[in-house]
Formats: C-alpha cells, structure tokens, sequence
C-alpha cells in the first residue's frame, strides 16, 4: 500500500532547505571552499607570505629581545620539533589513539542515533533537548570525575571524546537525515524499491554532506577534548606534555606539541575535505 | 471513445476519490474521476495547476491510496508501484549524486538486475535520445532538456508497458519542449506504449494526445473528453494550422476556471 515515507501528502516538487536554519553547527560551505592554489604564480605567493610571517616573526622576537619563556623563535620550535620528536612520539600516538577510538565510536552512536530520531518527529522532540545539552556542555568537566573512576589511563579521556564527538556528529547527520525529497523517494517507490533500498539509496546520499560536516566538526572537537583531557590529569598524551613543559619552562618543547597538535587537527581538516569533495560534491 | 476501437483497456480509473489530511484540514483531491486508456494510447489529463492531476497520476502509479475507487492495469487492480509502470517525474528528478548512466542503471540496481545485460537497450536509447556520450556527467552539468532526456531513458530501459509522466516538460523553455514532444511522440510510435501524459498545457496536450481528459478545479472531476484526430507523424507546423486553433479554442472555452484566474497555458 501507500509508502509510510511518502505517506499521504499531496504530491509535492517543493525544494526542502538545504538544513539552514536548522540546529547544525556548520555547513557545507566551510568545506567546497577550501583552500586550493590555483597557479604557480598564487602558489609562489602563498609560500612568500608564509616565508615572511614565520620569518618576521623571528626577527621581531629577536630585534626587540623577547625572552624565551614567553615566545621562543619559530627556529628554535622547529628545532625541538626535531630534535624532541623521538620523546614527543610516544606522546602523539597516544593523543591520535584516543582521539581515533572516540571518535569512531561517538561518530557511530552519533550517526545511529540520528537515523533514528528522525524516523520519528516524537522521538526527536523527547531526544534533542537532550542533545543539545550535551553539545553546550563541556565535556572536560567530566574529565576528573572519569579520572576517579578509570585511573590515569586513556580510558576517561576515550570517553570524555566520545562524549564530545556524538552530539556533533548526530546533530549534523540528522539535519542530514531530514532533508527529504518526497519526489526522489517516490520515485525510487516506484522502481519498487524497499524502505531499506530507500534508506541506503536515497536518504543516506542526500545526508552525506551533511553527516560529513558532523564528522570533521566532531572529530575537531574530539581533538579539543582529548587534548583538555589530558591536560586535567593522567600521565601521557600531548596534552600532559604542554603542562609538563609549561612548568618546567621548556617553551620550544612546549611550542612543539602546540604545532604538532595543530598539524594533527589540520590533517583531520583535509582528509575531511577530501573525503567531502568526493562524496558530497554534488552538493555545490 | 474511438468506434470500433478494438485494442483492449490497458489501464483504468474507476470512481478515483481522494482526500488529504493536512494540518490546516481536509483536502479534498479528486472527485469520482475515471477514465480508461486502451493499450498503445496515448492520451493527456489537461486542468489547472492544483486541480489533482498529479494525485491521479501517483495514484495510478501505485505510489497513493485512493480514498474511494480503483486503478486496474490489465484488469488487475493496482495497490502498489507495478513494474510494468514506470514514471517520468517533473523537473528529471534525477539522483544529483549519480552519473547519467549510473542515474539510468539505478532502477535495475532496485529490481537486482544486472545492468551489463540491458547494455545494448540503454546504449540505443541513449543513441536515440542523444546522449551518447554524456554517460560521464552529473546532472548538474547537463541542460534542463538532457536532463528530462535521461530521465525518460531510465524509465524506458526497464521496459515498462505503461509510461506515466506527471508535467515532464513544464520547466522547459518553449523550443526544448516541443523538441521533447517530437521525441515523444516518436518514442510512442515506435514502442507502441501506453501513455498517460499530465499537463496544463493545451496546446501540447493537443499536440501529443489521442484523447485529451479535461479536468475542473479541486476536487478534480472529469469535465470533458476531446479526441484529437490529426493524423501522425505530426509536426510543429500544426500547431499554427486553423484546425489546432479552432479546437484549442474549444478546449480553452471548456475549461473551468474556478475562482476566474488563468492557471492553464494556452500556448
């Protein structure tokens, strides 16, 4: 009989919104215009400015004498960077192992629970209040709590990113998930698809670019977290090493792990874009 | 209907009422609309914007419930999408993040068919409609008209016996659209299918139609029949001939408009 998602309305060809308006955190134009050289020309240029900056920033630390212990010469970071980076290692791998293990499981709760919700309005309704406190919640203020539970280890702070990723991830998705095309379920309805072949066919592409912009802004977050996680207590991660070095006064080393933390959170970046740029490309 | 017109009913609409519940409140559709189109015809249901052409033809596509009456095809009543029906949507209705030959293979990908063995179908309807060669490209690279191009190629490659198009051509610009009633046309003669073809277009109805349904505003009734006897092929020339005036005229006149504003093209 008549198709549950198509329901009983009147056929209609109105465009849904593309999720403006809607409680998502981001969209899809953080991604498409993402950086890209265009020219050898603009690629030079990009080069000498960065070349400019790092290097003028290294000559007005030294021209007007600024001590060590409040900012350190770019050269002397990129140094330790080296020459610390048998020591940082051990220290990167746990921060990315957490990261990778929350994220993987909150962006799967995330994703899960939205094409859940969104079966049903009264559902979502009971969910989302709840959601959106736990976005608007800072989950580093649960981290001593999970210390006290689970130990120093890499347990509280796996969690405390889980925690962090699957609100984003699911908020994201199911704006993604709401998107729905009457004419194109219809149509798939009448090649006699089955509510399955609908969801994997249909629902879940036109979702993809938003579930993906739920993905990187999760597991941005994600970084944060595990980064403050480790900060709060335990004893390894990048985040434990900024207060070591901070204490200590060792500002390259600490400036390191500040660079090598933004390397990794510009890798997600990109390997977002990538992924988004060809699964979601349609879009623009 | 044509005298001694043999070809048996292909498809049937017997007493089609339809409500809606939408949150404003009842919305009553269609009104004990019938209609029976033999095999091989091709008619057109001609009325206003809103006057329940579209819920017809979802309905007769298997995609509604009616609230009073039935669809039969063959005699068989028809509760859900039937896979010797196949749709043309408005606007293409193309999926924008497929290609056009993997928008073309998406229904037999429904039915888990192997394309590969429909290769040589789809390879001459893209030749015919030409496509050949686009097969690479996204929706969004190609024009309004190759798009509804594509679209009428996924419906014909599973080869369906009755070809439902709700308003295809309505967001054409003139010249593109009378291209596609040429195809159409020629598709139809060729193939001998079954088509049911929407729109608020008189001038294309009469062009395209064996029969034309003429329908009033919500609810939608049945007000009149006109059988289009011009002789086929026909060409765009016809629509400037007196005859196509003078019965353009006819269906104009008998069009009710409801409230008394314009909400039917002529031309």
């Amino acid at each position: 009989m008549a198709d549950k998602a198509l329901g009983d309305n009147i056929p209609t060809f109105d465009k849904q919104g593309k999720g403006g308006g809607d409680v998502s955190l981001s969209n899809w134009s953080a991604l498409t215009s993402g950086p890209g050289a265009r020219s050898w020309l603009e690629f030079l240029t990009i080069i000498l400015v960065a070349a400019a900056v790092i290097g003028g920033a290294e000559a007005l630390i030294v021209g007007f004498g600024v001590p060590q212990y409040v900012l350190p010469r770019p050269s002397l970071i990129a140094l330790s960077m080296v020459q610390d980076f048998p020591v940082l290692w051990p220290h990167i791998l746990v921060t990315v192992k957490e990261l990778f293990i929350g994220f993987a499981i909150g962006g799967s709760i995330g994703m899960l629970l939205a094409a859940l919700i969104t079966q049903s309005p009264f559902a979502e309704k009971i969910v989302t209040p709840y959601v959106i406190i736990l976005v608007c919640t800072p989950m580093i203020a649960l981290v001593p709590l999970l210390i006290l539970k689970f130990g120093f280890g890499s347990e509280p702070r796996i969690i405390a990113v889980t925690l962090a990723v699957y609100p984003m991830v699911m908020i994201n998705s199911a704006t993604g998930f709401r998107r729905v095309d009457l004419a194109k379920i219809a149509l798939a309805r009448s090649f006699g698809a089955s509510m399955f072949q609908i969801y994997w066919k249909i629902r879940i592409p036109m979702a993809m670019p938003m579930i993906i912009v739920g993905l990187m802004v999760g597991s941005i977050f994600g970084l944060l977290t595990a980064t403050g996680a480790e900060l709060v207590g335990g004893k390894n991660g990048l985040g434990n090493r900024l207060s070591y070095y901070s204490s200590l006064i060792q500002m390259p080393q600490f400036f390191a792990c500040i660079v090598y933390l933004a390397l990794i959170g510009n890798l997600i970046y990109v390997t977002f874009f990538l992924i988004g740029k060809k699964w979601a490309s349609w879009e623009s | 209907m044509r005298n001694g017109d043999a070809r048996p009913t292909k498809i049937s609409v017997e007493g089609a009422t339809k409500y809606y519940q939408t949150k404003t409140g009842q919305v009553h559709a269609l009104e004990d609309y019938s209609m029976q189109v033999k095999e091989g015809e091709l008619v057109c249901v001609l009325g206003p914007s809103g006057c329940g052409k579209s819920t017809l033809l979802w309905s007769m596509a298997g995609l509604h419930g009616l609230s009073k009456g039935r669809v039969t095809l063959d005699a068989q009543p028809v509760a859900k999408p039937h896979p010797q029906i196949a749709m043309i949507f408005q606007e293409a209705n193309l999926l924008p993040w497929r290609n056009l030959i993997r928008n073309i293979e998406f229904p037999f990908e429904l039915k888990r068919l192997d394309p590969g063995k429909y290769r040589d179908r789809i390879d001459g309807l893209l030749r015919k409609v030409g496509l050949a060669g686009f097969e690479n490209k996204f929706p969004r690279e190609l024009s309004g008209g190759m798009q509804q191009r594509a679209s009428i190629v996924r419906s014909l490659a599973v080869d369906p016996s009755v070809l439902l198009m709700d308003e295809p051509f309505g967001a054409l610009d003139a010249f593109t659209r009378d291209e596609m009633n040429l195809l159409i046309q020629q598709i139809w003669m060729e193939t001998g299918k079954t088509i049911v073809f929407i729109t608020h277009n008189i001038a294309e109805a009469i062009f395209l139609a064996d029969r034309i349904f003429v329908m009033s505003p919500r609810p939608g009734r049945l007000s009149r029949v006109f059988e289009i006897g011009f002789q086929r092929p026909r060409e765009l020339a016809l629509t400037t001939r007196p005859e196509f005036v003078e019965i353009l005229g006819e269906i104009k006149a008998s069009i009710d408009h409801g409230s008394g504003h314009q909400a039917v093209d002529v031309i």
